[in-house]
């Protein structure tokens, strides 16, 4: 039985076409999985079937009659949810304000319905709770949440609306394991209360841990419609790209790990304590961690975005690191986890992004060279394969994971010492993927020092040359990648919660 | 530069063919006397001021920031050159003491916004009451009569039969728009409103940014000032106020946005002639000033309404 089923829909913007005639159907009661190369047009499906977006040609069916959405709130009433990729919170509102936005709770008092804010922070508190993700402050503004916190807000709004099809895009892109086993277990009893999930991931191991079928988008089309077991990983991905591609790895280069050239002493803020640690020339040190156990932070402060105690040497002199513009004119670089928030301005275009720390490479006496400038910003858009209709696109009209690329992009040019990597691959695609472990293996072969934090586990295990683990702003544990193991560093990252 | 093609056509033109639209309405009403080559060179002459006013209010609404002190500087300013030239009986000493004391407004009002973190609506907002205040208490609420006529050609005169407060006007412009699409300096303006905190990563000085602006906006408030000095004959007191509101006009009718991060400096020109052109046909055609304010406002709204549904209707 088909809940929903979406017939020739095609969206195109500004004369391109993003979706080319998409048919897809939607069982009731099954996680559907889609997956496809960053800027194929899952997202715009999505919010299309949410009723954010008007297809300009294209029927919806749900269970079997037509519908049309003007606005997202026809999709809600219609019983639709969407879980945006980029988060559709509103900053300066609390958490609880963000979780009933549009759904305010009122009392009426002489006849006047107010908002009954006591009410709503319970109820708020009750939908986190069932998520366990009670740590949360329902009465902490949304700005100052980290991503991981953010997405599980996001998350927790659009259960709290209980549809009866939930659409997720990307939901785990920021969460570590251990917030996405919990997200599971919380989609596997919505699945069996008869929730439709559809369900947008570029980790395709959770694909095969959670899906019942799995639709590959490319370039717009509708490739092919799948029962989980009738596929392989190896499969998708070549549906997805076009191409097999036997590795998810590049092959790890032979290099010398040169002397120690960093060392952080002692480092403490409000969200972490005693942190030391050292770099060579050429390294690549993983600090692994799990959402909230302070690793974003410290690469942060060694980038001067916080303030923070203790003292940081680097190529034998102790050296002060207040703002970016220190840390930069140190050669050390810092590529952001939140690209909406640090990453990017999103009114300019990819060209300008692409340029704003390089514009003193690009510039003679003040004035921009347009010719350098072209070339740096479409040598890196072909070296990532960046997915633009033109480098003057502004960058909000991009896909979330060549947004991403936009962001790590500009600090390519430039030639680092230290290249603090927060996130580095959030939302990108496999073969991307693949671009940027490679480039991160070319940067160390030259003696780039690379500080990766990230979540996802097997990145970190495959590519560095040693693990930190940290858990509560403390650092637990340092692991060697030759012989641990994903459980080992979940052991560490734990390590003092539990009590 | 900002604005790209695919949603950005019609606020970036769309102020054009309304330019466009409002000279053939006045064309057609009044062929004799509105469309003619001199009340052309007219309206420019009494858009010059006001443009010069508005380029500056530019570079502080990109950063995301405001100005309201643009017309209480122009005002202390002409009263300070005037007061200079005839204390001293030096022209250059005159009009250096009023540039001097314009960027040096700027600059305070950059100050207070960078360091003191005070909203920039908050913050020009007293420094105008004060410098409004303070130009009376210089010029003891009377005019400065009595200027040279060396003084006189900066408002009045005409270099090559074109008025000078043109020339002044357009060459501000040509600066305004190599420094905002040619330069560094000029990507970082854009930058910092776009988003305050990515540009500071990104290794901008932001300070340094928030300071210029004002600093800029106070530069072009004094050359305001001083070409309506010099247009008036006399320096009034209050010569300067309300035209933070028509500078303020011009430059959100050109499209930059109130947010910051986008806009276009020939669009801040545009914004400019649409309200001089307004004032200039609707006195041909003999309306009333009490009515004109109204329709001022009505178009201003209209613009604006129009330029964002445009961009609406141009992104889906
Ligand atoms: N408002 C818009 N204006 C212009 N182009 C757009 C707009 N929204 C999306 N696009 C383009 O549509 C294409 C598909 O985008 P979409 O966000 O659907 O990709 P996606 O499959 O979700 O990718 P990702 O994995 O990176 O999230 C992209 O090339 C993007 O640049
Ligand atoms: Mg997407």
């Amino acid at each position: 039985m088909d809940i929903l089923k979406v017939e020739e829909i095609k969206k195109s913007f500004s004369g391109v076409n993003v979706l080319k005639n998409i048919n897809l159907s939607i069982k009731s009661g099954e996680l559907h999985a889609i997956v496809g190369e960053n800027g194929a047009g899952k997202s715009t499906l999505m919010k299309i079937i949410a009723g954010e977006l008007e297809p300009d040609s294209g029927k919806i069916y749900l269970n079997g009659k037509e519908v049309q959405f003007h606005s997202p709130l026809d999709a809600i009433n219609s019983g639709i949810a969407l879980i945006h990729q980029e988060f559709s919170l509103v900053p300066q509102l609390t958490v609880y304000e963000n979780i009933f936005l549009g759904r305010e709770i009122s009392k009426r008092f002489l006849g006047i319905n107010f908002v009954d804010r006591k009410e709503m922070k319970k109820e708020a508190q009750a939908v986190l709770k069932t998520f366990g993700i009670e740590n949360i402050p329902v009465d902490s503004k949304i700005k100052d949440l980290s991503v991981a916190n953010k997405q599980l807000t996001e998350i927790a709004k659009a259960l709290s609306t209980n549809s009866k099809i939930l659409i997720m895009d990307e939901p785990t892109a920021a969460l570590t394991l251990r917030e996405t086993e919990k997200l599971f277990s919380i989609l596997t009893n919505l699945k069996s209360n008869g929730v439709t999930i559809i369900f947008i991931s570029h980790r395709l191991e959770e694909i095969f841990q959670i899906a019942d079928s799995v639709s590959i988008l490319r370039n717009g089309e509708l490739i092919a419609t799948k029962q989980i077991n009738e596929v392989s990983m190896e499969e998708i991905v070549s549906m997805m790209i076009g191409k097999s591609m036997s590795n998810r790895f590049p092959p790890k280069p032979s290099k010398k790990i040169g002397d120690k050239f960093f060392e952080a002493r002692n480092l403490s803020s409000d969200s972490f304590k005693g942190i030391n640690f050292s770099l060579r020339k050429g390294e690549i040190l993983g600090i692994a961690g799990l959402v909230g156990c302070g690793n974003t932070q410290v690469g942060e402060s060694i980038y001067g975005l916080r303030k923070f105690d203790g003292e940081i040497y680097f190529e034998g002199k102790k050296i002060n690191i207040s703002k970016p513009t220190d840390a930069i004119e140190h050669g050390i670089f810092l590529v952001p986890e939140d690209r909406h928030d640090l990453g990017l301005v999103l009114q300019l275009s990819v060209k300008e992004n692409h340029s704003l720390p390089n514009l003193d490479l690009f510039s003679k006496v003040g004035f921009v060279s347009t010719s350098i400038e072209k070339k740096s910003v479409k040598d890196t858009i072909s070296y990532l394969n960046t997915k633009v209709s033109s480098i003057n696109q502004r960058v909000d009209n991009l896909s979330g994971g060549n947004q991403q690329k936009v962001v790590l992009g500009k600090w390519l040019v430039r030639s680092p010492k230290i290249l603090i990597l927060d996130e580095p691959t959030r939302g990108i695609d496999v073969g991307a993927k693949f671009e940027i472990y490679k480039f991160i293996y070319e940067q160390s072969s030259k003696g780039v020092g690379i500080i990766l934090i990230s979540s996802e586990l097997a990145e970190v295990l495959n590519l560095s040359d040693r693990i930190l683990v940290m858990s509560e702003g403390r650092i637990t544990g340092e692991l060697d990648p030759q012989s641990a193991t994903q459980e080992d560093i979940l052991r560490l990252a734990v390590k003092g919660k539990e009590s | 530069m900002t604005i790209s093609k695919s949603n950005g056509f019609i606020r970036k033109y769309g102020v054009i063919f309304g330019l466009v639209g409002i000279i053939i309405f006045f064309a057609i009403e009044s062929p004799n006397y509105f469309f003619t080559p001199s009340n052309f060179i007219l309206i420019s002459k009494q858009s010059s001021i006001n443009i010069l006013l508005a380029l500056g209010e530019m570079f502080v609404i990109l950063t995301a920031g405001i100005d309201l002190s643009v017309g209480a500087i122009a005002g202390l300013v002409g009263a300070v050159s005037a007061g200079t030239i005839v204390a001293t009986g030096n022209l250059f000493l005159g009009l250096a003491a009023g540039i001097g004391v314009g960027i040096a407004f700027g600059l305070i009002n950059g100050v207070i916004v960078a360091f003191a973190k005070v909203p920039a609506f908050i913050a020009t907002l007293a420094t105008m009451s004060a410098i409004t205040g303070i130009t009376l208490i210089y010029t003891q609420g009377e005019p400065i009569w009595n200027l040279p006529s060396s003084f006189d050609f900066i408002g009045q005169g005409n270099l090559a039969d074109i008025p000078f407060s043109i020339i002044l006007m357009a060459l501000a412009f040509i600066a305004a728009w190599i420094i905002l699409e040619k330069t560094k300096y000029g990507r970082h303006v854009y930058a910092v409103g776009g988003n305050i905190k990515a540009s500071r990563a990104a290794g901008i000085k932001i300070s340094a940014v928030l300071v210029s602006v004002y600093a800029i906006s106070g530069l072009l408030s004094a050359i305001g000032g001083i070409v309506l000095a010099s247009r008036l004959g006399t320096a009034e007191p209050t010569a300067g106020s309300g035209y933070e509101l028509d500078a303020i006009a011009a430059v959100v009718l050109g499209g930059t946005s109130l947010f910051g991060g986008e806009g276009w400096v020939v669009g801040t020109i545009i914004g400019g002639y649409i309200i001089a052109v307004l004032n200039n046909g609707m006195t041909i055609m003999n309306i009333s000033a009490y009515y004109q304010e109204v329709v001022k406002g009505l178009v201003i709204l209209l613009a604006v309404m129009l330029t964002s549904f445009g961009k609406k209707y141009w992104n889906e």
